[in-house]
Order: structure tokens, then C-alpha cells, then sequence
């Protein structure tokens, strides 16, 4: 195990280093994931097409500008490819000795946004305003937090030292993870706290700690769960707006009203749906949150069954690579990495997606790729640029 | 580096990653199947529900068609009024809400700004009235009764007054011409029911809720036609209800004018001759109850003989039509209608019925015909007959020795009849008929005539009349055995001894059902209407027709004019011969029988009238009088209940209306000049170019120029009070809406 020097590709000779050589034969470009960047490329335009048709007539909030989102979607985009090509040139080993950095950074911000600097947006506390620009520690965090738990997981199992992390790393990597999880809660924000909980029961399972700890955290959540509910903790109409998902008329006016307006914006799609900036539910503006959390009626109102369903395809090329991915690693630390991405992708978009279906409860989470919004867009490139640098370090003989 | 160890590759990891990837595919294929859930098998379902949610429909109100009479002048037509109203949609883009706007309008308006915010705010459940119960996209009233001025400065000052509009708008208005009411005939509208909205929500004309919809008489039996089809212009909004689009919209079709045959200056004579009549009666001493007539009720119909059109159809107690515009009152309402009401809703030309008494004996000759007696057989008019000790007695005692059919019905012999009943009855086997004997010419004529069913007049709710058959004696004894047979006492008081009677064989057709039957007494009831149709089938010819008040329906543009054509119910059975020798008896009748005595010096020569008077005893009731009487042209029909005889009761009206019709003059003389109708009105009003109808005007009132011209009438004043009695005012005069008219779209309007 080697360190980071400067800017070559991390697992590559020396002389193999530099962009002068990415299409030889066994370079870097040859061996790049191709099918994961295409398809986050093909849904982050597709994104930006539904982020402008749920925006360019929400004059209440583009600023009079139809473009005012699209513009800001496709900077967000290019800083994310910006952010993935960085994280492909460092390479996760040399990024491994910056975690500790990473995440006391994370970390920092998070907190920072329980001060009064924080912003709060939609009933949550867990925005920071920096300069006319917001951002989600949040989405940071889950970066920070798969690498964070992978370094201390692997360390020692990549050393040869043991097959499989003891008791004592695990426990130690679980209190890495409780940290910004607490911090989450406090904002709070529930829907990342569940996906920071699947992040953790991905590295979990990858790392081949003992089953104990993964049935153990399992029931836990459990035990937590039923004493939420049975000790009361959430008043009813916190309840009520958790279960409206499946019965709307719990809470009509709120979360009920958006998955009932996003139930019909989808349903009424059909199979091609009513064309791109022709869908009367997204011109009408009857779907609140639109161009973020659910970006995904816009798809399935405009597109219909056709482009919502290749919007869900390519989420599954992404997710089926990325597990690839993480199968072929040769070190356990690609291996986590990996894994703990693909729980945090698939969760996001069964949640995201599935609760513009209504077979979720209402979180605030974003669709990857496809959701409006900087910090989600640059934290999801990152990871395809960890994906990445796993991936083209695989030994060719491999 | 290639010689790593597969540290990342443990069986373990590897078997936990294989379950992660089978798992994330899975809730992949969980979406999918949602989605192909939602989009494919329910899309239609969303479809909908998306459609509805983003188009918002805003009701243009059709404007009502008017009722015209013959002659164009109208007798319901809509009045403008300005309202000013809001909209809810500008106002609510508005920093305030439009609180300030609604503060501002109030000051302009004269009332107080909470009464105004209150009005234009959405009902649920917890709001209290008032507020709007419509749709939130329809302009909704603040008030209906703004004066121009007020509309002025909402209209001039438009930019202080966003949201607000100030239009004239067209409201139902019975304008009564030339005091003719006729209230019944017209019927009213009042609001639509949230069950008829329900049932017209998805056909192509929805009904608005501050629709009125037609309740009773020519307004309900038309109201298809004359109310429009109402525009819908649809919006498509977004989730704040802001417009962003137009879809497909239809615009309103004014409903289409009705002609109707009333000629509103007979109407006029026609109802307050009758009012006259009944307030005479009931200074007249009734010598059979003690005390003064009642004269409760009443009812007078002019028809066309030859076509059944009616011309005039009056009804007493009557009311004012305009009581229902812009919404009854409680109070009004039970007046109208409550227990202690006379009932002045009811039209009684149609829904009232009685026993016809001698006005039946049409019938009866007809019946003596079919049934094989011959016209001019010598008849016993005795003063009294006798079947098995009980006595049936002439009207009056009168003994004509044996006479004609023709001399019968003249001189309205009770006991030719009932020897020709009673004959009957025993042919068909008496009290115990065997099965199928019965010939029933007597009841058999009845049904040919029309009579036990509604004549077909284009009016709701006309009432049968009966015919009490046999059929009907078994389905009535039925009904009512059980009662009879419990109160029923073999020597108690009359109404037990009838009981009692009925009990046993009230079933069966007795000799005296029969008898009384022949006269028109006992069970049989006919309603006016009957009596107009078969009394001009008589004057025609032969050819009963459904009585008509509808002439055409003409298109608001005048374009289209649909004719609503005389239709043939029937032909009397009645040979041509017997119907010329009823001919002869009735003008008998007028010039020297039962009628006569108010028709002295009548023209007979040339204008020839024809009648048939009838008084109908009625138990624990004064006599109904019947004055059923034809011209060439016209059949006119009274009746009075509780008011004595026909004669008595309605000649003189009924004289008064003919002598109307044809202008004949106190003195006999005819003055062709003050003739309101001597031949039916024939053609259609003139349609302008433009759709209004050209009406003549109306001045004055038509029952008092023709009141004048009867001075030296000799039957007036003869017998019973002259006709001094003060002007009855059954006019619109005490409309409780205000008079002030607004010039605007009311074109058609008829100054009253």
C-alpha cells in the first residue's frame, strides 16, 4: 500500500502516469467504467431537462428568469464532473490519507449548520448559506462517512493482518458513523439519518465484519423504531405525515398533498407521457418541491412509462456496475467504498423514487443525478469518481 | 500488483455483495412495477383526475327565453339588473387579499365592509352564511340591486376597483300586460336542487348553483326550451388557481321564446270575470245551507274549438308569479302553500275536479245513441222517478211529458236520463251482471269521450277526473272496505248508513250508481280542461283535440321557429246528426233553456252560442255551478265551486267574455273596432330581424274597456249584484320588487 504522489493515477506506474496515454492500449480511458459514466451523464441531462421544465414558469422562485435553474443545474453538473475527474486523478488510496481530514471537515460544516449560521429551508435546519450559495453538509457527510468507515475497516484486513475486522474496529468505526449521524438528527434530518443507516449496513455487510453486528444494528433499529412509536416521541401528526404516503388522507394538506399531486402528475403520464414541458400537472405547478425531491413526477408526467422507466434503467446500470465494482476490488477498501456507495444510491433512489410512487413515506432526499441541487450533485460525482479510481486500479492480470 | 491478495474478495464479502446486488436489483424492479402500475393500468383513472385538476369551468348563464302571447306581447321575460360582482381569483392576487378593494366597494355600495368581505368568502362546513357556495372561478354577487350610479363608479374607476365588475344582468320578470296575471298557466321558477345539479354535471348543459329551474306550468313543461344552453368557458389553472390557459369553450345559447296561443287581453277579461263572478256569488243567499255562497274556488278557459288552443285560462284564488323571482320568502311561501292557504298554486283549470252534473248529459245523450235509442223517441220527462222507494226528482220538479233526446238535454230533464240509465242497468243484468253481459254504454261513452284521463294539455301535473265504472266501484271498494264495513251501522246516521251500504256492496254497480251516474252526480268528477275539450270537439264537429297553450318555439335569433301543430286525441263517438241535434239543444240552452235568462238580448242571429249549464251537489258542500258554452270558434267553460248554479253563478261572465271576443255591445249591437279576438289569432307574431318579437301594445286594461261597453247589457244587474263590485286586483301591481327599470339589454321589454 502505497501513498499518494501528486498528481499520477494512484495504482499505476509511473510510467503509465499522464493524459498523454489514456487511449493506449491498457490506459487509463480503456479501462475507466464506461457504461457508470455514461449513464450518470445520460441522467444528469435528463435531469437538467426536467429541472427546467419544473422551473422556467415558477416565476416565485427563478427570479423571473425561465433559465434560472437550468444554468445553475448544468454549473452543478460540470463542478460535479469537475470533482470526479479530481477524485479520478487523486485516487482513492492517495484520497485514504485525506479522510481523516475530509471528515473532521464534514463534520465541521455539519455542526456549523446548528449554529445560526444555518439556514432552515422547507422546515429543516440543514442548510448553509455561504455567499448566495447553499449547501447540505449532509450529502458531504456520506462521503466522508463511507470513506471514514472503510479506512478504519480495512486497514488492517487490507494489511493481511486478518481475514475480517474484530469487535473493536467495528465498534470504533460504528462511533465514527454515530457522530454525524447524531448531528443529523439534531437538524433534524430524518430522511439523510435512513440513508446514513443504509450507508453503514452496506459498509457493514461489505467489510465481512461478524453477522452479529449486522443482525445486531438491524434490531436495534427495531427496538428503536417500536419505542418511537410506543413511547410516543412523535405527536400524531408526525405519525400521520409518515404514513400518508399510503393513506394521503391522513394529511391532506401536507405530505398527503404532494403524494396525491405526485401520484396523479405520474399516473397521468401513460406510457409516453404528455411530451417534455407539456405536462399540465408541471406547467400548473401542482407538485411542490418539483425540480428537487420530486424531480421524478416531471419525468413520469412528461415522458411517461417509456422515460421515467429509462430514467430507472440507468439508475440500475449505475448500481449493477458499481456492484461489479465492488466485487472486483482487490482490496477490501475498494471493496467498502464501493458498497457503501451502492447502498447510499440505491436507497436514495428507491426512497426518492418510491415515494413519488407512493410506496414510500415522504423524506427530503434527492434523486442522484437527477434532483436539482449542488451539494447532492457534487457529492454523487464524487462517489462515480471513487467508483472510478477502484475500478482502473484493478490489476490487469485480474 | 498482481500478485494481491484477494483480501477484498473473501467468500463471505463476496456472498453478502451478491445478496446486496440481487436486492438492489429487486427494489429497482419494485419501482418499475409500481410505475407500469400507476402509468399503465391505472393512467386513465390519473388521467382524469390530473384534467380535473387543472381546468376550472366558469358557467356563462343562458338568458331565459320569454312567454309570448298570440300576439307577441310578453307574459314572462327577464328584466336587467346590475349586479356587481367579484372575482375571487383577481382578488386574491392581491397584496390584502383584496380586503382594501372589498373596504372600498363597500363604501360605494352603501353597505358595511364585513357584510361585503363576508360575501365573497368560500362556505365549508364552519363558515357561517352568508357566504359563496359556487364555484370559486365564477364571479360571485355582492349585489344584485346596484343603481347606475353605483355601477357607474365601479365601471369609470375600473383600475380602484380590480377584481370587481359592475354588468347587467337578466333577471325572471312577470310583467303582467295589461293586468292579465295569469299566474297558474306560467307556473315559476325557483333554485335548482344540488340533486338536479348532480344529475346535469356531465351532460352538455350543467346547471349553475344559482340556477333557477321551471317548478310548475308552462315554465316546467318548456323549460328545456326556454332555458339556453348555458356557455362553459374553461381555464386551465395551476395549483394557486391562477389562469394559465384557455381550453375548448362553448358559449351560451340564449333559451328560445315560447308563443303561446293566451291572448293576453282575454286572459285579462277572463280572470277578472271571474273574480267578479265569485265575489258576487258570495253576496248571493244560498237557500239550501242558510248562508251566503262560499265561492272558494273557480275556473274559466276560453279554447280554440278548432284546434284546442287555449286562448284564456284563468284559475281562483290566484297570486302574483313575481313572488318567486330572486328567491321566495318563508312567509310568501306559506302563503302560498301552508294548511290555512286557499291553495293558490294549483291550477285549477287542469288540477281542479268536480262532479260535472248536467254538463255531463253530452255524454249521457251520446251514450242513449250508441246504446240504440233513438233521437227523436218520445221520452217521460216526469217531475220525479221512482226506483224501488227512492225517489230521484227533476232539478226543480218540472214535468215536459214525453220528449226527444234533443228536448231532454235542452231543457236538462234529470228524469229522462234516469229512466234511460236505469234501462241500461237492468239490460246489463242489474245489481249481479252475468260475465261479459255488461254493454256500460252509459260509462263505455264516458271513456270515448275522454273522460278518467288527462286531456294531453301541454301543462304538468293535470289531474284524470274518474269515471266511476264498474272496474273503478271494485278497485275503490277494495281500497276502502275495511273502514267502511267497521263504521258502518245499518241504522245510524246518514254518512253510517252509506257506510254501511258501501260495505256490503259498494262493489257492485247498484241501480242508483247508475241513475245518479246519468246526470253527472255521484261519484263522477271532470275537471275543466275535459269539459273545454269535449264542448269544442262538440263546436267542431267531432274532432277532439289535446289542448294547447304552446304555439311555437322561436329561436332567440328568430331563426329557427318550431310549430307545435293542434294534435287529434279522438273523435267523438257521435254521428254527424246527433251532433246536429245537440247543436240545436244547446243554442236551445242559450236562447230559451237554463242559460237563457243571462243572455237576453244576445246577438244569437249572428254570433250563435251554445251551452250547457250543470250544478253539482256536493256533500256537506254548497253546489258547484258549470257554464260549459261554445261559439263557432271559442268553447268557454266556467266553474265555481260553492256559487249555486251555472247559470247563475257564470253566466254573466261567461257572457261578458264572448261579448270581449266579438266586441258585441251592451245593446246587442257589434262593434267590430273593440273586438278583441272575433276569429282566432292564425299566424305568429313578426320575428324582427334582429330576434326580438314585434308585440302591439297593451293600454290600459282590457277588462274594464270591455266592462264599459256592457252598460245596457239587460241581463246585467237582473238578478244578481251589478257589476259594481270593486276592480279586483289580481294585476302584478304589488310586485315586491322594486319598479325602477334600467335601460340595457331588456329589448323585448313591454312597458305594463
Amino acid at each position: 500500500m502505497t501513498g499518494a504522489n501528486g498528481f499520477s493515477v494512484s495504482g499505476y506506474g509511473p510510467e503509465r502516469a499522464g493524459w498523454t496515454r489514456i487511449f493506449a492500449r491498457d490506459s487509463l480511458a480503456r479501462r475507466l467504467d464506461w457504461p457508470i459514466l455514461l449513464a450518470a451523464v445520460a441522467l444528469s441531462l435528463i435531469g437538467s431537462a426536467l429541472v427546467f421544465s419544473a422551473t422556467r414558469n415558477r416565476t416565485e422562485i427563478n427570479q423571473g428568469d425561465p433559465y434560472f435553474f437550468l444554468e445553475r443545474h448544468l454549473m452543478n453538473l460540470g463542478i460535479g464532473f469537475a470533482l470526479m475527474l479530481a477524485t479520478l486523478w487523486l485516487g482513492h488510496r492517495a484520497l485514504r490519507n485525506a479522510v481523516p481530514i475530509l471528515y473532521g471537515l464534514s463534520v465541521l460544516l455539519a455542526l456549523v449548520v446548528l449554529t445560526p449560521l444555518g439556514a432552515t429551508i422547507n422546515g429543516q435546519r440543514n442548510w448553509l448559506v455561504i455567499g448566495g450559495f447553499s449547501l447540505q453538509p449532509a450529502e458531504f457527510l456520506k462521503v466522508t462517512i463511507i470513506l471514514g468507515m472503510a479506512m478504519m475497516l480495512a486497514t488492517r484486513v487490507d494489511a493481511g493482518d486478518k481475514p475480517y475486522p474484530d469487535h473493536r474496529t467495528v465498534a470504533q468505526s460504528l462511533g465514527l458513523a454515530a457522530v454525524p449521524c447524531l448531528i443529523l438528527l439534531l437538524m433534524p434530518d430524518l430522511g439523510s439519518v435512513l440513508a446514513m443507516v443504509a450507508i453503514i449496513l452496506g459498509v457493514l455487510l461489505a467489510s465481512g465484519a461478524s453477522n452479529r453486528w449486522v443482525f445486531g444494528l438491524l434490531t436495534m433499529g427495531v427496538i428503536g423504531c417500536i419505542a418511537i412509536w410506543q413511547l410516543h416521541i412523535l405527536d400524531q401528526y408526525q405519525i400521520n405525515r409518515f404514513a400518508a404516503f399510503a393513506n394521503p388522507s391522513l394529511d391532506p394538506a401536507g405530505v398527503g398533498y404532494n403524494t396525491n399531486q405526485a401520484r396523479i402528475a405520474i399516473g397521468s403520464g401513460g406510457l409516453t407521457g404528455a411530451g417534455l414541458f407539456h405536462g399540465s400537472q408541471t406547467t400548473g405547478q401542482f407538485v411542490p418541491e418539483q425540480q428537487t425531491d420530486f424531480v421524478f413526477t416531471v419525468a413520469g408526467e412528461e415522458l411517461g412509462f417509456v422515460g421515467a422507466g429509462f430514467i430507472i434503467f440507468l439508475l440500475g446500470v449505475v448500481l449493477w456496475r458499481a456492484c461489479r465494482i465492488a466485487r472486483d476490488s482487490t482490496e477490501l477498501y475498494g471493496t467498502i467504498v464501493a458498497a457503501g456507495i451502492v447502498a447510499w444510491f440505491a436507497f436514495q433512489a428507491f426512497e426518492n423514487i418510491g415515494m413519488t410512487l407512493g410506496i414510500m413515506p415522504v423524506t427530503g432526499l434527492p434523486l442522484p443525478f437527477v434532483s436539482y441541487g449542488g451539494s447532492s450533485m457534487f457529492a454523487v460525482w464524487v462517489a462515480v469518481g471513487l467508483l472510478q479510481s477502484i475500478k482502473v486500479q484493478k490489476p490487469m492480470s485480474a | 500488483m498482481t500478485n494481491i491478495p484477494e483480501t477484498g474478495r473473501t467468500p463471505r464479502v463476496q456472498i453478502r455483495l451478491v445478496v446486496i446486488q440481487i436486492l438492489v436489483l429487486s427494489l429497482l424492479g419494485t419501482l418499475g412495477g409500481r410505475l407500469w402500475y400507476l402509468q399503465i393500468r391505472e393512467g386513465a383513472q390519473y388521467q382524469k383526475e390530473a384534467s380535473g385538476n387543472h381546468v376550472q369551468q366558469v358557467v356563462d348563464p343562458a338568458v331565459r327565453g320569454d312567454i309570448l302571447d298570440a300576439r307577441g306581447v310578453p307574459l314572462a321575460d327577464n328584466e336587467t339588473r346590475l349586479v356587481v360582482s367579484a372575482s375571487r381569483t383577481d382578488l386574491l392576487k392581491q397584496k390584502d387579499d383584496g380586503k382594501a378593494v372589498l373596504t372600498k366597494l363597500a363604501g360605494v355600495l352603501g353597505e358595511k365592509p364585513a357584510d361585503v368581505i363576508q360575501k365573497v368568502r368560500l362556505c365549508d362546513a364552519k363558515t357561517p352564511k352568508p357566504c359563496w357556495n359556487g364555484s370559486p372561478y365564477q364571479p360571485i354577487p355582492i349585489t344584485d340591486e346596484a343603481t347606475p350610479k353605483q355601477a357607474l363608479q365601479i365601471r369609470e374607476r375600473a383600475e380602484d376597483f380590480p377584481g370587481i365588475t359592475a354588468e347587467p344582468e337578466a333577471v325572471r320578470r312577470y310583467p303582467a300586460p295589461g293586468n292579465a296575471n295569469t299566474a297558474q298557466v306560467l307556473g315559476y321558477l325557483s333554485p335548482v336542487t344540488d340533486a338536479e345539479i348532480q344529475k346535469a354535471k356531465d351532460t352538455d348543459s350543467p346547471y349553475l348553483r344559482s340556477d333557477m329551474v321551471g317548478r310548475s306550468g308552462l315554465e316546467r313543461e318548456y323549460d328545456k326550451e326556454l332555458r339556453g344552453k348555458a356557455g362553459v368557458t374553461r381555464y386551465e389553472v395551476d395549483n394557486l388557481g391562477r389562469v394559465i390557459g384557455k381550453a375548448k369553450s362553448d358559449s351560451a345559447e340564449p333559451g328560445s321564446n315560447l308563443v303561446t296561443s293566451i291572448d293576453s287581453r282575454v286572459q285579462r277579461v277572463a280572470e277578472y270575470e271571474l273574480d267578479k263572478a265569485m265575489k258576487a256569488a258570495r253576496q248571493q243567499f244560498d237557500k239550501n245551507t242558510g248562508e251566503n255562497f262560499k265561492a272558494d274556488s273557480g275556473a274559466v278557459i276560453v279554447m280554440e274549438a278548432k284546434t284546442g288552443r287555449i286562448v284564456a285560462m284563468a284559475s281562483a284564488p290566484t297570486y302574483d308569479p313575481n313572488v318567486w323571482v330572486g328567491g321566495i320568502s318563508a312567509k310568501d311561501y306559506k302563503a302560498l302553500t301552508g294548511k290555512d292557504s286557499d291553495y293558490p298554486l294549483l291550477n285549477r283549470a287542469i288540477q281542479g275536479q268536480a262532479a260535472p252534473g248536467s254538463t255531463f248529459k253530452v255524454v249521457s245523450t251520446a251514450a242513449a245513441v250508441q246504446a240504440g235509442y233513438a233521437w227523436d223517441g218520445g221520452y217521460p220527462c216526469t217531475s220525479s222517478y221512482s226506483v224501488g222507494g227512492q225517489v230521484f226528482k227533476n232539478f226543480e220538479g218540472e214535468n215536459f211529458g214525453d220528449i226527444s233526446l234533443g228536448r231532454a238535454l235542452e231543457v236538462s230533464c234529470d228524469t229522462v236520463f234516469y229512466g234511460l240509465g236505469d234501462n241500461e242497468w237492468k239490460k246489463d243484468g242489474g245489481i249481479n251482471p252475468k260475465k261479459g253481459q255488461p254493454k256500460d254504454w252509459f260509462f263505455k261513452t264516458a271513456h270515448q269521450f275522454g273522460l278518467g284521463k288527462e286531456t294531453g294539455i301541454d301543462l304538468p301535473n293535470e289531474v284524470t277526473g274518474r269515471v266511476p265504472d264498474r272496474q273503478w266501484k271494485l278497485d275503490y271498494w277494495k281500497a276502502n272496505k275495511d273502514a267502511w264495513c267497521k263504521s258502518g251501522k245499518k241504522d245510524g246516521s246518514y254518512v253510517e248508513k252509506i257506510a254501511y251500504e258501501n260495505c256490503l256492496e259498494g262493489n257492485k254497480m247498484r241501480e242508483g250508481d247508475e241513475i245518479n251516474y246519468s246526470i253527472g252526480q255521484g261519484d263522477t268528477l271532470v275537471t275543466p280542461i275535459q269539459e273545454a275539450m269535449i264542448y269544442g270537439a262538440v263546436a267542431n264537429g267531432g274532432t277532439e283535440y289535446a289542448p294547447t297553450i304552446g304555439k311555437a318555439v322561436i329561436s332567440a335569433d328568430g331563426k329557427s321557429v318550431q310549430e307545435i301543430k293542434p294534435k287529434v286525441q279522438r273523435k267523438l263517438p257521435v254521428s254527424q246528426a246527433t251532433l246536429k241535434g245537440m247543436d240545436d239543444a244547446f243554442a236551445g240552452v242559450i236562447t230559451r233553456g237554463t242559460a237563457a235568462w243571462k243572455f237576453n238580448g244576445w246577438p244569437q242571429d249572428k254570433i250563435p252560442l251554445h251551452g250547457k249549464t250543470g250544478t253539482a251537489e256536493v256533500y256537506g258542500k254548497q253546489t258547484t255551478g258549470w257554464l260549459a258554452t261554445y261559439s263557432k270558434d271559442y268553447s268557454v267553460i266556467m266553474t265555481i265551486s260553492q256559487a249555486g248554479t251555472g247559470s247563475g253563478s257564470s253566466g254573466e261572465a261567461v257572457r261578458n267574455i264572448y261579448s270581449a271576443l266579438y266586441g258585441v255591445q251592451g245593446d246587442g249591437s257589434i262593434d267590430n273596432k273593440k273586438a278583441l279576438l272575433p276569429q282566432p289569432q292564425k299566424g305568429l307574431p313578426k320575428v324582427r330581424t334582429d330576434g326580438t318579437i314585434d308585440a302591439p301594445k297593451i293600454n290600459g286594461d282590457p277588462a274594464k274597456d270591455a266592462e264599459a261597453s256592457q252598460q245596457n247589457n239587460p241581463s246585467n244587474g237582473s238578478d244578481q249584484q251589478p257589476a259594481t263590485s270593486p276592480s279586483p286586483t289580481t294585476g302584478n301591481r304589488n310586485t315586491r320588487r322594486r319598479p325602477r327599470r334600467t335601460p340595457g339589454r331588456g329589448s323585448r321589454r313591454m312597458p305594463s
